[in-house]
């Protein structure tokens, strides 16, 4: 018995150090060479500023701007504090919460699901095609752009399914609104 | 339901079934100690282990000594990493400035992953430094999946061996799951995850300007700027890889691998729930081996694979349908999005994908989600729960889900036996009334602990129902989901609520506890006797247990046990839920 416990003792040490220090230090020396960007974040930086994740969702709320989906992480798109609302689909929260955005996003018919939806993480960073679309003529016309020219610009920013197979076809919302205010400077 | 979906979900399986038998005889030259080709890098780490810590590869356990082992073992983790969470502050590595992690939670956590849990009732992001992280929890992913590799190994040989007392070594089987599999797997793993975006840093959390500045409401009607958003960051895709391929669970972040940081694209969702099956599959391989009767280990295999594709239909068919109360809301499929209920899930995965890792990582005892469950439709979600409530022996955590799988084989065989009566056998092994009782104490103390704090969690409103997320029948099945989650070691949550309390860390921790340790002291009792018998020679008499007759038989005790015991609690949740949900009731 004592023996057993000298050597969980000891063992618990020796493996601390190999699988707790040793071997998440091999894996940031070999990630840091191969692939620095995405070890980071891949973070996005214009002019000197950080501006963002790639990968992580901000709010946009105007109607210059294609909207996120709803939030409840933090009080929206807190990157530090990720989450999703955990709400039951019989709750009277949700279906009140669903009405008010879609009040809020109705432009035409039917609002599709995801833009009037809390994410898992709070932190989506996509919309779907579909919601991305529905968008298209507010933004242009808050923009006073072309319908033509928008949409094409969202058909450019669709990720498609990873090899054709994996995962759903998905629109960026950070770097599609950049791409608008790089196309159309802020007025 | 789209014909991607299915493509996707059947991709899935077959990768699995692919896996299972080079990964399962790799496992068995491992643990029978036969050469392998990391023998020049792990050899001379495992016997420096052994020379450093003055452990005896030669000697052979009993059952007892086994278990004893094992609980020490336990025991001495658990501490440290109670320490480390406690001691934080004055720990390097601690770029947020975060105290000391407060008692209760602290040993919630601590017990929650030397279990293999990995239940939270924290925010990770402000409450663990990135110290707390690497030291105290992500080493446990590998020694909790280490053991529980251990415990399989052990209970596969009480099967094998004949007249022999002993089991083999706890450490050396330790020792050679840790190095040989679970360490070059995880790394592996790891790269690929970061080359699609999973983060692995030791960064501050990054403070972005917002492109477009927000008005959030504050206090008295009040509204003030949001300009900026913090990024959390830290040595994720290291923790992340043996978080899956250990069935922990265990998020670095709160959303777990909903988390764009965790789990940035289709692939690295794909590669996840592989990583999952991957051991657990690889198991039934192994017992195939090791018993001399490989067509036995695939019919466990298919047992298992019968279950999982009944689940994961019933889960997306669920998920794919509307909210009845949802109105001017396009919730059908098209090709422009997957439609169905997307309230808790990401548009990356979309229903299909979510559906298929809420499936996957509750027929294992993983934990880990992709997506809220607490937000799943009722019958959605009622899949998670049932799956939990099973035992999670589908597939199953890596080890726990074999031997909880044998205990219901010897069940089985026993049954089998009545029905023609004579006295059962199992791979030429007599079972008889000692083996029948510790399997049933094994399966009854599972229900015993979830229905019974359950039951005294609804009975107290103040603290019990409280803190409840949902109200309604929904109320009724997080509290049944928490205690399952708990006791069954898997960790996930209908997540809304409030567990971060005296009563539910408290509890909560117990369950846990009884889980694993009380679980498993029957479980090796059962190896050890099976182990001293003779083997007697097949008569026409036996009941084989190598084809589809035993397979059907396997999978019906299932499925009879689990309803049996859990319908009732089951009706007055999620099937209520669903049944006044589509009268249109909300609560």
């Amino acid at each position: 018995m004592k023996k057993q416990i000298t050597i969980a003792i000891l063992y618990t040490l020796l493996t601390t150090v190999l699988l707790g220090v040793g071997y998440p230090l091999a894996v940031t020396a070999v990630a840091r060479l191969l692939f620095h960007r995405q070890a980071d974040g891949e973070l996005i930086v214009r002019d000197g500023h950080l501006v963002g994740s790639a990968l992580i969702g901000q709010p946009f709320t105007g109607p210059r701007y294609f909207h996120s989906r709803p939030s409840s992480a933090g009080a929206g798109y807190d990157a530090s504090a990720s989450s999703g609302s955990n709400l039951a689909a019989s709750s009277k929260a949700l279906i009140d919460r669903t009405e008010a955005s879609v009040a809020v996003e109705k432009n035409g018919g039917p609002v599709p699901v995801d833009l009037v939806t809390a994410s898992a993480s709070g932190l989506d960073p996509d919309i779907t095609p579909a919601a991305a679309l529905y968008q298209v003529s507010r933004v242009a016309a808050a923009r006073s752009l072309p319908v033509k020219v928008v949409e094409e610009l969202v058909e450019k920013h669709v990720t498609e399914r990873q090899f054709g197979l994996l995962g759903e076809p998905r629109v960026n919302v950070l770097e599609l609104n950049l791409a608008l205010d790089a196309m159309a400077p802020k007025s | 339901m789209s014909l991607n979906g299915w493509l996707q979900i059947l991709l899935f399986i077959a990768l699995v079934l692919l896996l299972a038998q080079p990964v399962g005889s790799y496992m068995t030259q491992v643990f029978e100690r036969r050469r392998t080709w990391l023998d020049g890098v792990c050899g001379p780490v495992e016997r420096l282990l052994y020379r450093l810590t003055g452990i005896d590869a030669e000697y052979e356990m009993r059952w007892t000594e086994y278990a004893v082992a094992m609980l020490i073992f336990s025991a001495v983790t658990l501490v440290l990493t109670y320490l480390v969470e406690r001691l934080q502050g004055m720990l390097p590595l601690n770029t947020q400035h975060l105290p000391g992690v407060p008692a209760d939670v602290a040993l919630n956590t601590a017990i929650s992953f030397t279990t293999n849990t990995n239940w939270q009732s924290y925010v990770p992001e402000t409450t663990m430094s990135y110290l707390t992280q690497m030291v105290g929890l992500a080493t446990h992913n590998f020694w909790s999946a280490a053991v529980g590799l251990a415990l399989a190994i052990a209970f596969v040989r009480g099967i094998a061996r004949r007249e022999s007392r002993t089991l083999g070594n706890f450490w050396v089987d330790l020792t050679r799951g840790t190095l040989w599999v679970l360490l070059p797997i995880s790394f592996v793993l790891a790269i690929a995850l970061v080359s699609q975006g999973v983060v692995q840093n030791f960064r501050p959390y990054d403070t972005a300007t917002l492109v477009e500045p927000q008005r959030a409401a504050g206090t008295g009607g009040q509204s003030s700027a949001v300009t900026t958003q913090t990024i959390a960051q830290g040595p994720v895709a290291s923790q992340e890889a043996i978080k899956m391929l250990g069935t922990n669970g265990g998020g670095f972040f709160n959303a777990n691998s909903a988390h764009p940081f965790e789990n940035p694209t289709p692939l690295t969702n794909f590669i996840e729930m592989l990583a999952i099956f991957l051991l657990p599959a690889g198991l039934t391989v192994t017992l195939g081996q090791m018993v001399g009767s490989p067509k036995h280990g695939r019919a466990v295999l298919a047992a298992m694979t019968i279950l999982f594709a009944v689940g994961v239909t019933a889960c997306y068919w669920a998920e794919s349908q509307p909210n009845p109360l949802m109105h001017q809301v396009a919730q059908g499929h098209s090709e422009q999005q997957s439609g169905g209920n997307m309230e808790g899930k990401e548009v990356r995965f979309g229903v299909a994908n979510s559906a298929l890792f809420a499936t996957v990582t509750t027929d294992a005892s993983c934990g880990a989600v992709n997506a809220m469950h607490d937000s799943f439709t009722p019958l959605g979600g009622l899949v998670p729960m049932v799956n939990i409530l099973l035992g999670e022996i589908v597939f199953g955590g890596v080890g726990a889900g074999l031997y909880g799988m044998l205990v219901f084989v010897v069940i089985s065989v026993f049954i089998a036996g009545l029905m023609v009566g004579r006295t059962p056998e199992y791979l030429g092994k007599k079972i008889e009334s000692y083996d029948v009782q510790m399997s049933m104490l094994y399966l009854l103390i599972f229900p015993l602990v979830i229905l019974g704090f359950a039951a005294v969690s609804v009975m107290m409103p103040s603290t019990g129902l409280s803190v409840l997320a949902n109200k309604g029948p929904h109320g009724l099945s997080e509290i049944l989901y928490a205690y399952a989650s708990a006791t069954g070691n898997n960790g996930s949550a209908f997540a809304g609520s409030n567990w971060n309390t005296h009563w539910y860390n408290d509890s909560i921790g117990v369950a846990m506890f009884i889980g694993r340790f009380l679980m498993i002291v029957p479980m090796l009792a059962i190896a050890g006797n099976l182990a001293r018998k003779k083997i007697v020679p097949a008569s026409a008499g036996t009941f084989p247990v190598t084809t589809p007759l035993f397979t059907l038989l396997l999978v019906g005790v299932i499925v009879v046990v689990g309803a049996l015991t859990f319908f009732p609690a089951i009706s007055l949740g999620p099937v209520l839920e669903h049944l006044l949900l589509h009268a249109g009731q909300t609560f």
